[in-house]
């Protein structure tokens, strides 16, 4: 178990009902490593982002993120609440719907996280959220309500507010595809600053030019399996499985 | 034949009816506090992943919102000594029987406005980190009170009209005290009316709260 290795699932599995979404997949990130999830939709990429942190809970397999881990294979029951949530509370996550809680204003949301979980005091809460708010662009807005802002602006908000929790990880669950076409540069822009300071992050993704530029690595999935990995430029710009050939196809047009 | 209306004898029976209203506010104001308490935990059982809990819970639930009050408080009160060995004094059958009652509606909106809220906000306090309380406390619920509040506001304008059935078991409630009044004046039509202005005049600014409540926050 190397150190340098943020992030590792071993043989995950996980089915609804009858249908198999994940089957036996195994996947390392690195820390500090920006890793693109693609592939049709259907092919459980957003399962598996959801795995990493619990959200969706695997019927097999072991996952660990930062010192946290997990093991599905031995045991039937499910983990308890608390564990869960301490698990959960140490990964960051960014949803295609925003999901910022309408009934707190911009600065509440990115408190949130820091005072109900980790109980820091409003006062210190305030500032962070106030610096995070000032690095996606947004200290304008901290008194406003999230229904009064841009597709845009809710998710640079929800990007700080996954921030305040200082995670090990950070996972965008196509964070970008709500947007309209003129807001997505904004979101984008924000990610790829993320992804110079250091920060460990997986991205599930249809922006393929961005996957390419900003990614360290893509991961190719279809039908529940990983189907290819590897650098990000030489699994877009020359895929060498056939389906990752015929997927990126379709977008090879604004991949300029 | 004209009839003559003449509401000045009831002056002489405001005690009577002072009375009448006390009970009539107080039961609901006790039933609806005990019956919301009881209404959260019936809707949060069914909400569980406990399989009995929710057979059981669902069955109550069923069993109080598709029969009558005044059949459930018969009930109560003469049916249930009689099971049990059980004596229950009228105001305690009718508070049990309205409390019981009122939950299994309560519990109904209850439940409704927590499932109201959308499956995104629990997937966003989840990855917060937050546990089950605290999503239900910080996210869930503040989010799905705004929702309940108006048909909880409505679901309490019946359960004081209910209170109108405690007199079956003698509870001096304000219907209760109209019937002695009839029976002693022989003037049903003057005492009934006046039971209704005061019905009215409770119940109006109630009323008027929940549609002000239903207006959309901040608008």
């Amino acid at each position: 178990m190397s150190n340098t290795r943020m992030i590792e699932l071993i043989g995950v599995q996980k089915s609804f009902g009858t249908l198999q979404v994940l089957k036996d997949i195994s996947l390392t990130v690195d820390k500090g490593a920006v890793v693109a999830l693609i592939g049709p939709s259907g092919s459980g990429k957003s399962t598996l982002l959801r795995s990493i942190n619990l959200l969706t809970v695997p019927n097999s397999g072991y996952i660990r993120v930062g010192d946290h881990a997990m093991d599905f294979s031995s045991t039937q029951t499910l983990p308890r609440d608390r564990d869960l949530a301490a698990f959960r509370a140490r990964t960051g996550m960014v949803f295609q719907g925003f999901n910022l809680f309408p009934h707190m204003t911009v600065e509440q949301n990115v408190m949130e996280g820091p005072v109900t979980v980790l109980g820091t005091p409003k006062a210190e809460a305030r500032e962070l959220a106030l610096a995070l708010l000032a690095k996606v662009g947004l200290a304008d807005k901290a008194g406003m309500r999230p229904d009064s802002l841009s597709g845009g602006q809710k998710q640079r908000v929800a990007i700080a507010r996954a921030l305040a929790m200082k995670p090990d990880v950070m996972l965008f669950d196509e964070a970008t595809s709500a947007l309209d076409p003129e807001l997505v540069g904004e979101v984008l822009a924000v990610i790829r600053s993320l992804a110079a300071e250091g920060m460990t992050m997986l991205l599930v993704t249809h922006e393929m030019a961005f996957a390419r530029d900003v990614a360290d690595r893509v991961v190719f999935m279809r039908d529940g399996c990983v189907v290819e990995e590897g650098d990000a430029r030489q699994v877009i710009e020359q895929p060498s499985h056939p389906a990752t050939q015929a997927f990126l196809s379709h977008f090879h047009n604004g991949l300029a | 034949m004209q009839y003559q209306w003449d509401f000045g004898f009831l002056l002489q029976y405001k005690a009577l009816i002072g009375v009448g209203v006390l009970y009539t506010i107080g039961f609901t104001i006790a039933t609806a506090v005990s019956g919301l308490v009881v209404g959260c935990l019936v809707a949060l059982l069914r909400l569980s992943h406990l399989r009995a809990a929710t057979w059981v819970v669902t069955a109550f639930i069923e069993v109080f919102r598709c029969t009558p009050v005044l059949v459930q408080l018969v009930w109560c009160y003469y049916a249930l000594p009689m099971l049990t060995g059980l004596e229950l004094t009228p105001a305690t059958a009718a508070f049990l029987t309205l409390t019981l009652y009122g939950a299994s509606f309560y519990g109904e909106i209850i439940r409704g406005g927590i499932i109201s809220v959308d499956l995104g906000q629990w997937d966003a306090g989840r990855a917060l980190g937050m546990r089950r309380s605290q999503l239900m406390r910080r996210v869930v619920l503040p989010q799905a009170l705004r929702r309940m509040v108006p048909p909880l506001v409505n679901q309490t304008v019946l359960q004081l009209k209910n209170t109108s059935l405690l007199s079956v078991l003698a509870v001096p409630d304000l219907l209760y005290q109209g019937q002695l009044i009839t029976s002693a004046s022989y003037r049903p039509l003057e005492t009934y009316t006046m039971i209704a202005v005061i019905y009215f005049a409770i119940l109006f600014p109630l009323t008027r709260l929940a549609h002000r409540l239903e207006a959309r926050p901040g608008h």
